[in-house]
Order: structure tokens, then sequence, then C-alpha cells
């Protein structure tokens, strides 16, 4: 066991991932003598060398669409997009191309590429710098979607990400970057499967559903509840495509009440697809209608007022306050 | 300007002369060629070293290549004015630019084609009536990439150019280790192809940064057919095409595109350079698409027919067979087994495209993701019970 920061233990896991598969390399924008902008990839330049840490020209769909081709001979590349709202100039790349290629060979061509994002708000940051695109990307077959909210998801998941045969959307919850946590390094216990979700707090009123960033809100939203009497569950849902329905559903059949909680907007968003398919599945379990804490419809607001924007305890206590008065 | 601005002292032949041209619609003067319109053979300071190594029987080769694809061009065309194919993409005109370029690539390399390099599959043995599956609704794709190293076509223009890219680097990093081993396998290259319009997209732009950031073992090679659908290729540029190779601190050769012994040529020189480790190399191909974009498109809308009859008294067939009869590489008989062969080609084309059969939606769903998806397989059990119950209805004489 190990005490890192979210930031360290991607940094130990990408590390690790060097050192166990010599076909991996990472790719982006100053990730190399800089360590990236947030210093996840801080000092693997110097210990495995510029062919497998490659600082590439400031260009996204050229890092998606060569570490595409990097795939096709055999290589695992995980290239790290700077920032979630620079993605955008490789959404071809990922959408068209990374996403189908095996679909569109038959199976005879796959393409094991890892795309790192850090993502969503909280710190204070301009334009283009706090979205959550993760929604945009869940709607494409083909590919999957997961992010750790803690240091030993974070050090796990990196590495089941590489070894995945399928094309992967690593998403970083960037305010979480310095949170700490412990890390067996040893053991990924119930980290084993990257696409599973993890209940962390027991609870039998209600449900709260979160990943990324909003975890840690929901257990505090939880603990606060608890201090009025109410018993809350969380689910870290750790995987957005696939999601783990049958986790969510077990826990809706228990407490009857679900919130599902993201930064991105509600509109169009993940937390509507989960209150469809669980209102599917389980609907004559359900005591009151799925409610969404999520972004408004708007473009991320400027900094200054994020804190308006961004789901919180409160937002997350006011909805639960709604479902337990049904 | 002098050749110490190039990276390589070998550029040297006529296409370095050009490198300060300015007119995007430069006639073909000043680009490599070797096979005039008239089948007579000129020389170049450096190229004429390359077309010196070619055998009589390769010469042969070339103008058998170039008459079964156009045959194997108008059988796919005929096929999809009778609604056996949805659309198809005609290639005539541009024979000699892929053939040329295709018989020069090596079975190593790797080959990165846009949609109508079927004269590149054919050089690189893929069994064309697998070309058709993607024009006939059969499948996105068609034929195994890695059997023969000609990747699938891709539809998004340009999209494949990164992915030459770092297949290159990719090769790079796997002849690092070769070499630190000791090994004496043959160097491998990837040849890109792509036209005078995607020119235009950024994937272009960027994968040559890239390329040439790394010096990738990688041919751009550029068919400039002078259309893009009904765009002309002034509206892509206001250079010649391979003027931006410069750009980037690469070599860039125009050649004829019509002239296979040129195309071949300057490819061969293209691919040597590059698996050389000495980096990424431009080729623009002069040619015409004389036919229609895609068999839904109408070239009547926008040129003229003076503009074809030109182009066709520049055929890169008929030139190759005033040579070879002038030179008596080849006589009538010759000429009539191509033909023959060629409506042997087509008719197995037929008559296979017509016998391929539709896949079956569940081949779809397992083709999504490599490995177990959950979401995907609660989808397909949800559809295989919905088959069913028509089934069970059909038993039970509904």
């Amino acid at each position: 066991m190990a005490t890192m920061t979210v930031a360290k233990a991607i940094n130990e896991g990408l590390r690790a991932t060097l050192n166990n598969n010599a076909k991996s390399l990472l790719m982006g924008e100053d990730i190399g003598a800089l360590g990236g902008v947030y210093r996840v990839t801080d000092g693997l330049l110097k210990d495995f060398g510029p062919d497998r840490v490659v600082d590439s020209p400031l260009a996204e769909s050229g890092i998606v669409g060569t570490a595409i081709g990097l795939a096709l001979r055999g290589y695992r590349p995980v290239c790290e997009i700077q920032f979630d709202g620079f993605v955008f100039p490789a959404f071809n790349q990922i959408t068209t191309q990374l996403a189908k290629m095996h679909f569109r060979s038959s199976g005879k061509l796959t393409v094991p590429v890892v795309i790192r994002i850090p993502y969503g708000g909280g710190i204070g940051s301009i334009e283009h710098h706090s979205e959550s695109p993760e929604a945009l990307f869940a709607h494409t077959a083909g590919l999957r979607i997961i992010t750790p909210s803690n240091a030993h998801d974070a050090y796990w998941m990196i590495q089941q990400a590489v070894e995945c045969t399928d094309p992967v959307i690593f998403f970083e919850p960037k305010r979480r970057y310095w949170l700490k946590g412990e890390v067996d390094t040893e053991n990924p216990g119930p980290a084993s499967d990257p696409f599973k979700a993890h209940v962390l707090r027991e609870g039998s009123d209600a449900t709260i559903v979160a990943y990324g960033p909003l975890v840690p809100v929901a257990l505090a939203a939880a603990a606060a509840a608890a201090e009025d009497g109410h018993s809350i569950e969380v689910i870290d849902l750790r995987s957005i495509s696939p999601i783990d329905f049958d986790t969510v559903e077990a826990s809706v059949r228990k407490t009857g009440r679900l919130i599902v909680a993201h930064e991105a907007p509600t509109f169009g968003g993940i937390g509507g697809e989960i209150a469809a398919r669980i209102s599917e599945r389980a609907f004559l379990h359900l005591e009151a209608p799925v409610i969404r804490v999520g972004g408004f419809h708007m473009p991320y607001p400027v900094a200054k007022v994020e804190e308006d924007y961004l789901p919180d305890i409160d937002k997350i206590l006011e909805a639960l306050d709604r479902s337990l008065a049904y | 300007m002098g050749s110490t601005q190039l990276p390589t002292p070998r550029i040297n032949g006529a296409g370095q002369q050009f490198l300060e041209g300015t007119e995007s619609g430069d006639p073909a003067t000043g680009m490599v060629q070797l096979l005039g319109p008239d089948g007579t053979l000129g020389t170049d300071p450096v190229f004429s070293d390359y077309a010196k190594r070619l055998e009589p029987e390769q010469l042969r080769g070339f103008y058998a290549d170039m008459a079964k694809i156009r045959r194997f061009d108008q059988e796919a065309t005929a096929l999809q004015r009778q609604g056996e194919l949805a659309l198809w993409v005609p290639l005539t005109g541009q024979e000699a630019a892929q053939i040329g370029s295709g018989r020069a690539s090596q079975p190593q390399d790797y080959i990165f084609p846009t949609y109508r390099e079927h004269g590149v599959a054919l050089t690189r043995n893929v069994d064309l009536s697998e070309l058709l599956k993607l024009f006939r609704g059969i499948s996105n794709g068609g034929w195994d990439p890695t059997e023969n190293n000609f990747h699938l076509y891709t539809l998004v223009l340009a999209a494949q150019m990164p992915h030459a890219v770092g297949y290159a680097m990719g090769i790079q990093r796997d002849q690092k280790l070769a070499e630190a081993a000791g090994s004496n396998d043959p160097k491998a290259a990837v040849l890109a192809y792509f036209g005078d319009g995607a020119s235009s997209e950024g994937d272009v732009h960027e994968s040559m940064v890239f390329a040439a950031s790394y010096s990738a073992p990688v041919v751009f090679f550029c068919q400039n057919n002078h259309w893009a659908i009904s765009v002309p290729t002034e509206v892509q540029t206001k250079v010649p095409l391979f003027n931006r190779a410069k750009g980037y601190g690469f070599p860039g050769v125009r050649v004829d595109g019509n002239d296979v012994i040129a195309v071949h040529a300057v490819t061969e020189w293209a691919l040597e350079h590059a698996r050389e480790g000495r980096g990424p190399v431009l080729i623009e191909a002069h040619t015409y698409r004389l036919g229609a974009h895609t068999t839904a498109d109408d070239p009547t809308k926008y040129r003229g027919s003076d503009e074809e009859t030109e182009w066709r008294g520049k055929d890169p067939l008929d030139r190759l067979e005033k040579y070879l009869r002038a030179e008596g590489l080849a006589d009538d008989s010759f000429f009539d087994q191509v033909k023959l062969d060629g409506d042997e080609l087509a008719a197995y084309v037929r008559r296979t495209a017509l016998s391929l059969q539709a896949p079956d939606i569940h081949d779809a769903f397992a083709g999504v993701y490599a490995e177990p998806h959950p979401l995907v397989a609660e989808e397909q059990a949800w559809f295989r019970t919905y088959e069913a119950g028509f089934e069970s209805e059909e038993e039970a004489g509904h």
C-alpha cells in the first residue's frame, strides 16, 4: 500500500504499462520533458526514451490518427489530449475511424488505442478547459469509456485500458488529480474489472450514481443526508460505456429511488440514459422518478460563476429531497 | 534553386526544376516524363536509371495490368448500371498512376488507399471481386488487409493519411529493434494515396507534419486527377501540389501520371528513399479522371468535352502499346491475349459479385467490439427473441 495522488497513480500505472508491455508507448503534446501540463507523464521520457514517450506536434487529429496507424502495426499507443475542450479536432478520427475499424474490417483489424482526456471543471480555468464531453463519445458504438474517481482505481484502470483490445477513452477527473488515496500496487482487488460499477456506500432509502469528479461530492451528500436520518447508497459508475446497469438496477430494487449526478449537461447525457434503462428494468421498484443532477444546457460558463453551474452537495441534497418526498 | 536546399542530393531530376513553379494549372512541362503520348521513350537524369532496370516482361505486365483494370472498371460500372452495385467509383484514365506506383511497392510495404485504388489492389494481389463487397452493401471492408498489406478503402477523405504515418512510425520502431537483433529482413515503407481534392483536408497537412518531424518512412502519393467531383484543382491549391513538400521539408516530385514507366521509376526511387531512413516523399501524379467521380456524378454539368478529348490523347494504355509495338516487345497475339484475359476477369468478377451473399445482422453485432460487451449482447439477445417471435407465429399458421 502506498499513498499517492490520482495524478501520481496514473503516472505509476503508465510506468507499469511501459515496463510490462513492450508495445505500449505514450504520445501527446508536452508529455516528454515537461511531463504533461498536469505532470501525469512526469519522468517517463527520462526512463523510457523518446521512442516510447513521444512529444508530438500540436495537432490532435494527427495524434489520434497516427496512434491508429501505430495500433494497426501492433503497437498500443496511449494518447494524451491536453484538455477536454481540445479533443474535437480529433473527433473525426475517433468516431469515424478508431471506433469503426474493428467493425468495418469484420474483426480482422483491432486498434487498441487509449485516449487520455483530463475533463471536468472546478479548477477556475478559462474557456474550453472545464468541459465534460463524455456523452458525445458514449453515443458512438465501438468505443469504451472509463473514468476513475480515486487513486487506486486510476492506477489499475489505466493499465486495464491499455490491455483492452478495444479503443478506450480514459477520462481523468482533473480537479481530483491532487486527491490522495491508498493504492495497492500488488493487487487490484475489486478494481479487477474496469467496466464494473462499485457500491462505495450502502444504504436503503435512495441511490446516488456518480462518476469521476462528482464521486466525492456524492459521498459527502450521502453523509450529510445520513445526519438527517436518510440511508443513501452511493455508486461509482467507473465505466460510462458500457454502463454496469446490473449494479445500478440491483441498488434501485433495494432503495426504490435514484439520483444520477454528473458535471455534463443533463440534456442528452449519461443521466438520461441511466434513467431510461432503469425505468425499463425496474419500473415497478421505483418509488419516484429518476432525477438527474447536472450541468445546464449552456456552454461551460466562466470560472467566476462555475460554482453556480457545477453540481454540488446542496444540489444533490435538493434532488434527494424531491425524490424522498414522492 | 540548388539541390543543397533539399534533404537529399539524389533529387536532381526534372522534378526538381519545378519546385519553384507557381502555377497550379501548370501543364505537363517540367514534370518527370519518360514515355511520351506518342510512345517514344525520353530520358531523365535521375529516373532513366530506374526505367532501365525494367525487363520487357515487366513492361508487358504493366500493359496487361492496365488493360485488365480498365476492363474491370467497365464491368463494375455496368454492374452498377444494372442495379447490382449501389455505387461505383471509376478509375479509367488513372491506370498508369495506379499500376506504376503499385508495382513499385514491395510485399513488405504497406499500402493505404483511398476508395479508387482498384489498380493498386490488383498489384497487391487482392481478389478484385472483393472490392465490390463495399459497393454491393455486403461489407464495409471486404478483404483482409493483413494478407496483402493493402488496407481497407477509407471513405472519409484523408482520414487514412495519419494512419499511414503512424504505421510508418511503427515500422521505424520495429526496424530499430530488428537491426539491434541483427536481422537482415528487407526494410519496409508505407505508400499512402490521396487526391487533389483531399489535399485540402487538415489530415493531409497534419500527416505531413508528423511524417517530417519523425522522418517516417512514408511516400505520399497524390493522384491529381484535376477534379474533386465538380471542383477543379485550382480551387484546392494555388501552387503545384508537389511544391507543398518543400514547406514540410521533404522532397516533392511531379510525375506524368499517365506514363507508367515514369510513375514506376519515381515511386521506386521514393520508396527506396523512405526505406533507407531518409524520410518521407511527396509524389504528385498528374493524371485525369476520364469518367465520372462516381456513377452518381454527371461531369457534363461542370466540364467541357474538349478537355476530356485532350486527355484521351494522353491515354496511358495507348502510349505503352505504341512503345511495345515499336520496340518489337509485343505483337497482336499479346494484345489479343490481354483482351481475352480482361474479358475472363470481367466474367469472373461479375459471376462472383452476383453470388456474394448478404451477411447476417448477427455478424454486425459480433463486429462492434473485439471483447465481450454487455449492451451489444443484450441487444443481440433481444433481437434473437424478436426474430424468434415471428418464426413461432409462422409455425402457428398466422
